[in-house]
């Protein structure tokens, strides 16, 4: 019996880490109760929103290409999945980001509504 | 006779002047949650660097990082701060606060660093391949392995 919950557990854990970018997408949609834009999360994510930073001026405008962080000049792996299969896999780091990244370009959190489109826009991108 | 001197004493001459260089070397401690949410926006920096005072500040501010928000789950961020104050300091870092005694943020802003520093201009830490004096690595080629030796330096023009 103690085995069978073991291993119910751990099967637990690995599905919930395993996510896929358009787990993402659907579940900003649900948040939002509204579908997505590309359009839309094209030019919130390449124009500035207010900080100083928009979100192209680490991850570029084109984020299939790798970006430099503004201040510190880090190397930053592309954000689009079409280039790098390990963006928007894990719950935690995309909570995570968004948090922060929001709060640099914005000065405050990201609505679900901003959150589905930019999904919808990097999905976009091949 | 003098040829077979000559080679031992040019070895113990040149380890001699290698020394300097090898006080500039930090073991950099792995820690799988330290690298990854440090290093993610700069070098993930010796934390050997600031002493504990200073890490626990750094640590409690992430919400507001130098301009930026780099705050972690209190999990996380807990086992930093723990595994930082654990590595902090040392002899070569000594205390780092300020005249007032308030404890510095910033490694750029120790003694250490500026004595380092002094022939460096504000010009060169400007430069566009450089940016700022936290980017360790555009000089310091080896920075990600704890090498600041006066070897692994290349100034970028």
């Amino acid at each position: 019996m103690r085995h069978i919950l073991i291993i119910a557990t751990l099967l637990g854990a690995t599905g919930a880490l395993a996510e896929t970018p358009r787990d993402f997408l659907a579940r900003f949609e649900k948040e939002a109760g509204a579908s997505a834009s590309v359009a839309r999360g094209a030019s919130f994510f390449t124009a500035r929103q207010g900080g100083e930073w928009s979100c192209a001026s680490c991850h570029t405008e084109r984020p299939t290409q790798p970006g430099r962080h503004a201040k510190t000049d880090k190397a930053i792996q592309p954000l689009a999945p079409a280039a790098n299969g390990e963006r928007f896999t894990n719950v935690a780091k995309v909570d995570k980001w968004f948090r922060r990244n929001c709060n640099d370009t914005l000065n405050r959190l990201c609505s679900a509504q901003e959150k589905a489109d930019v999904m919808a826009w990097l999905l976009s991108l091949k | 006779m003098n040829r077979y001197l000559t080679l031992p004493v040019l070895l113990a001459v040149l380890t001699s002047l290698s020394l300097p260089a090898r006080a500039d070397r930090y073991s950099v401690p792995k820690h799988a949650a330290f690298e990854e949410e440090c290093g993610s926006c700069h070098l993930a920096y010796p934390p050997q660097m600031l002493d504990a005072h200073s890490w626990l500040h750094v640590m409690n501010g992430l919400a507001h990082h130098f301009g930026t928000d780099a705050s972690l789950d209190d999990k996380r961020r807990v086992a930093i701060t723990d595994f930082l104050a654990q590595n902090a300091g040392g002899r070569k870092t000594g205390v780092t606060a300020d005249a007032a005694g308030r404890p510095l943020l910033r490694i750029t802003e120790t003694a250490r660093f500026v004595k380092k520093h002094r022939e460096v201009s504000a010009a060169t830490f400007k430069r566009a391949s450089i940016k700022s004096p936290a980017n360790c690595a555009a000089c310091h080629r080896q920075a990600a392995a704890g090498d600041y030796s006066e070897h692994s330096i290349n100034i970028p023009k």
